[in-house]
């Protein structure tokens, strides 16, 4: 059995989840304190992958990330990068279908928390840095590791997206969902039916992980 | 001296009313607040720590302008830096007792002084969960203490004492109060409380 589908999916599931922690902490808080007409927007855009086909959704990036045309020629011409059919554009891809699950749960979460808790920090001269370091995201670990799982879960299973922007190109874009599509075609089940297995076991696990984690932390005067 | 003049709207359970504060406090005085559910006492000492903001007015205390809003000055509250005791003491659910204190200060010697006073010596490594409401009360007095604050605002900090602890702490507090030279106010409901402790009473009534 050929196993680099599997290792490129938990590379591609790697990789989008550090990336959207970086991306989707500062941009949950922000969500979470805003009450503009633009963050209202911004947070509809985020949540269409959740919503939209991901078909239409890799459509869209098809065209945005195509060589041919708009941000994917200026991306060719300055910088040699080409998004289509690459491992790029599938983590590039991956990030955008993804990012809900990162924001959702830790923006709900800052919202729940006492408004006092950051005030009495401000109180004592603290910047809003300081307090979202020591304060808020301490007390958000639960939703944290929640919006952690899910979206390297959700990455794992992606399918729509990656056929449209990787195709099914070995060692490059073709991850575990894909292997399971292109054996079934192929008629060849019984290596459809390991890659689902992995794929089944490792989710499994790790939505265990969160209810088994979730369960201690849920100890805390805030749950 | 505080000299305050500020105006807010307010949005309550009765409907709409307005917050009108026009007052000085002396400084180094200790004034209770008192006055009907919803009239604004919260959000009037929330204004003067610089977590609410005022539709209009001007607070300068000690000849400095922490709100002007004819000139669009509004101090944050990292710039004030005042001492407040929320109600809801706002713990930090994650920090121990000590860890509290050590957020808001380096001062070990001071951080003694205070652990003493809100006897908290023996539950330094607890977290809030572990206090009792009193002990969680009490350490929130310490931790707006913590900072040295010229200005303490205190939002009904006594309510979860019982009555022997409430005049030790009151008294011992007091000591405090005039080591730090400052000006206190304090929300309270109880009209026993205070008593003889406070300088002067002011009543915000609301419209």
């Amino acid at each position: 059995m050929d196993l680099s589908p599997i290792w490129l999916t938990l590379k591609l599931a790697a990789i989008t989840t550090l990336l959207l922690l970086i991306v989707g902490l500062p941009l949950a808080w922000w969500l979470s304190k805003s009450r503009s007409v633009f963050k209202i927007i911004v947070e509809a855009l985020i949540t269409m992958p959740l919503v939209l086909p991901p078909s239409v959704l890799g459509f869209y990036l098809l065209l945005a990330f195509s060589p041919q045309q708009g941000f994917g020629k200026w991306l060719h011409n300055i910088f040699d990068i080409q998004l289509v059919f690459s491992f790029k554009g599938l983590v590039l891809a991956s990030v955008i279908y993804s990012m809900p699950f990162m924001t959702g749960p830790i923006k709900s979460a800052l919202q729940q928390l006492p408004q006092s808790l950051a005030q009495a920090s401000y109180t004592l001269g603290k910047t809003q840095w300081q307090t979202f370091k020591s304060v808020l995201l301490p007390n958000i670990k639960p939703s944290l590791v929640t919006a952690l799982v899910l979206t390297f879960a959700h990455t794992l299973g992606e399918f729509g997206v990656v056929l449209m922007i990787g195709g099914n190109i070995p060692n490059v874009t073709r991850v575990a969902s894909i292997a399971v599509y292109d054996s079934v075609e192929r008629m060849d089940y019984a290596s459809a039916n390991n890659y689902s297995l992995i794929l089944f076991a490792l989710t499994f696990l790790m939505v265990i992980g969160v209810f088994v984690f979730n369960k201690y932390q849920a100890k805390s005067p805030l749950e | 001296m505080i000299d305050i003049n500020i105006e807010k709207r307010l949005k309550g359970y009765a409907g709409a009313g307005i917050l009108k504060v026009k007052h000085q406090f002396a400084p180094g005085s200790i004034t209770k607040i008192h006055g009907p559910s919803g009239a604004g006492k919260t959000t009037f000492l929330k204004i003067v720590a610089g977590l609410v903001r005022a539709d209009a007015g001007k607070i300068l205390v000690n000849n400095v302008t922490w709100l002007d809003s004819e000139h669009h000055i509004n101090l944050s509250p990292q710039a004030r830096r005042v001492g407040f005791v929320f109600q809801d003491y706002a713990l930090f659910p994650n920090m121990s007792v000590i860890q509290h204190l050590e957020y808001a200060t380096t001062d070990g010697l001071w951080i003694d002084r205070l652990l003493h006073l809100g006897k908290l010596e023996t539950l330094t490594t607890h977290k809030p969960h572990h206090l009792s409401g009193g002990q969680q009360q009490r350490l929130a007095i310490l931790r707006a203490l913590a900072i040295r604050p010229q200005i303490i605002l205190m939002d009904e900090p006594f309510s979860a004492l019982d009555r022997a602890i409430k005049a030790e702490l009151i008294s011992d507090l007091k000591s405090v109060f005039s080591d730090l030279n400052a000006t206190v106010l304090i929300v309270s409901h109880n009209p026993d409380e205070l008593v003889g402790i406070a300088d002067e009473e002011f009543y915000i009534a609301g419209v």
